[in-house]
């Protein structure tokens, strides 16, 4: 057989396994082409969005998550860890029984009962219909009563004049941030959409989905494996949620 | 009597002259605007009416896509950043915070019209990278 046969033959066969392949793939992306939200709709209470973060796949010293999201945010260091804003930072806890250490990052955990949201005196700090807790810098006066009041030490104040700051993120000075579960690209991929966190973790940790769906990955993790809630005992229902803790 | 009357009508007329003058001299101390061109033909509502209410479509989007989601490009602030400021020969994009502002389609008019915005204090005054602006539809 010469060159040419086994060229066109190959030819053939790949063309026919695309078209399998693209026949495989193609019902899972019509469905998820769907579940995206048009972008003039407003979010709705139907779906609640959360993260499930396996600790037992944190690497230890690894900070892929934080870099990511400073990255995708415009984070950037200025005077350092004391000062600077922090949306996800790294924790390890060692179990004093057991010496046993856990590598977890830790953010906004978008509670349901928000204490944040409770104790902000202009409206800013509120939380969307999908369950995504957000600072509304607008209004936001920078009291900082939210970051007293969130027990999971989630918040920063912005202290510094920021410039270059990222179309999808603004960002400035004399108001508090946090994690917004990658808001913008939440609105624009629902269901499919990856966060930066979970986008930059080599580990596979962390995985992104609607709580309300019993269908989707997360869920479905969660029924089969369990999750925990950090501070469950304040019945705040966060939407992260972690295994491995 | 006809002598004075004369002498008012001239006397008036010199007058009208330095007014009008000192009102030429007066608008030359600041020229108009140059407002950069955007990209595309015709904005997403007629020029005029862009002119007098882009804040209040801009205050009304702000809200709705802080609280509901919603992020259609019609009154956009990114998409008005996208379409209006573009890039000089040399790739570089204009700034409201640089010595460059005046060739800022926002701060063009603004330091014109003396009215201080603090919209680029928090969110970027020029698109994301150049590929994402040309993405962009007027």
């Amino acid at each position: 057989m010469s060159d040419q046969h086994i060229n066109s033959y190959r030819r053939r066969f790949l063309g026919g396994a695309g078209a399998l392949a693209a026949l495989t793939v193609a019902p899972g992306l019509l469905l998820n082409v769907v579940k995206a939200k048009p972008a003039a709709e407003a979010v709705s209470n139907t779906t609640r969005w959360g993260l499930l973060i396996d600790a037992n796949k944190c690497g230890e010293g690894c900070n892929d998550c934080v870099t990511g999201c400073n990255e995708e945010h415009g984070l950037k260091e200025i005077h350092g860890p004391a000062t600077d804003a922090q949306w996800i930072r790294s924790v390890t806890v060692r179990d004093t029984s057991t010496q046993h250490v856990t590598h977890l990052p830790m953010m906004c955990q978008h509670c349901e009962s928000a204490p944040c949201v409770d104790v902000c005196p202009t409206g800013a700090s509120f939380k969307r219909e999908d369950g995504i807790v957000l600072v509304d810098k607008h209004t936001c006066i920078g009291c900082r009563y939210c970051m007293m009041a969130c027990p999971y030490k989630a918040r920063s104040f912005v202290h510094e004049h920021l410039t270059e700051q990222k179309p999808v993120a603004p960002r400035g000075i004399g108001t508090v941030e946090s994690c917004t579960m990658c808001v913008h690209r939440v609105d624009k991929n629902g269901e499919n959409t990856v966060t930066a966190c979970a986008e930059a973790c080599t580990h596979d940790a962390i995985l992104f989905g609607d709580l309300n769906n019993p269908e989707s990955d997360i869920s479905k993790r969660l029924e089969k494996e369990g999750g925990t809630r950090i501070r469950a005992d304040l019945g705040l229902n966060p939407g992260v949620r972690y295994q491995g803790i | 009597m006809a002598g004075s009357y004369r002498g008012i009508t001239l006397l008036s007329t010199l007058l009208g002259g330095l007014l009008m003058a000192a009102s030429l001299l007066a608008s030359a101390g600041v020229s108009a605007p140059v407002v950069p061109q955007g990209k595309g033909e015709q904005c997403v509502e007629p020029t005029a009416d862009m002119r007098k209410n882009h804040m209040e479509y801009l205050l009304h989007q702000r809200d709705k896509t802080m609280h509901q989601g919603i992020r259609s490009k019609q009154h956009s602030l990114k998409e008005c950043i996208n379409c209006h400021v573009q890039a000089n020969k040399a790739g570089d994009y204009p700034s409201v915070h640089g010595t460059n502002s005046e060739q800022h389609f926002c701060d063009s008019c603004h330091s014109y019209a003396a009215v201080k915005i603090d919209c680029f204090d928090c969110h970027a005054d020029r698109p994301a990278s150049p590929s994402a602006a040309k993405g962009a539809k007027p």
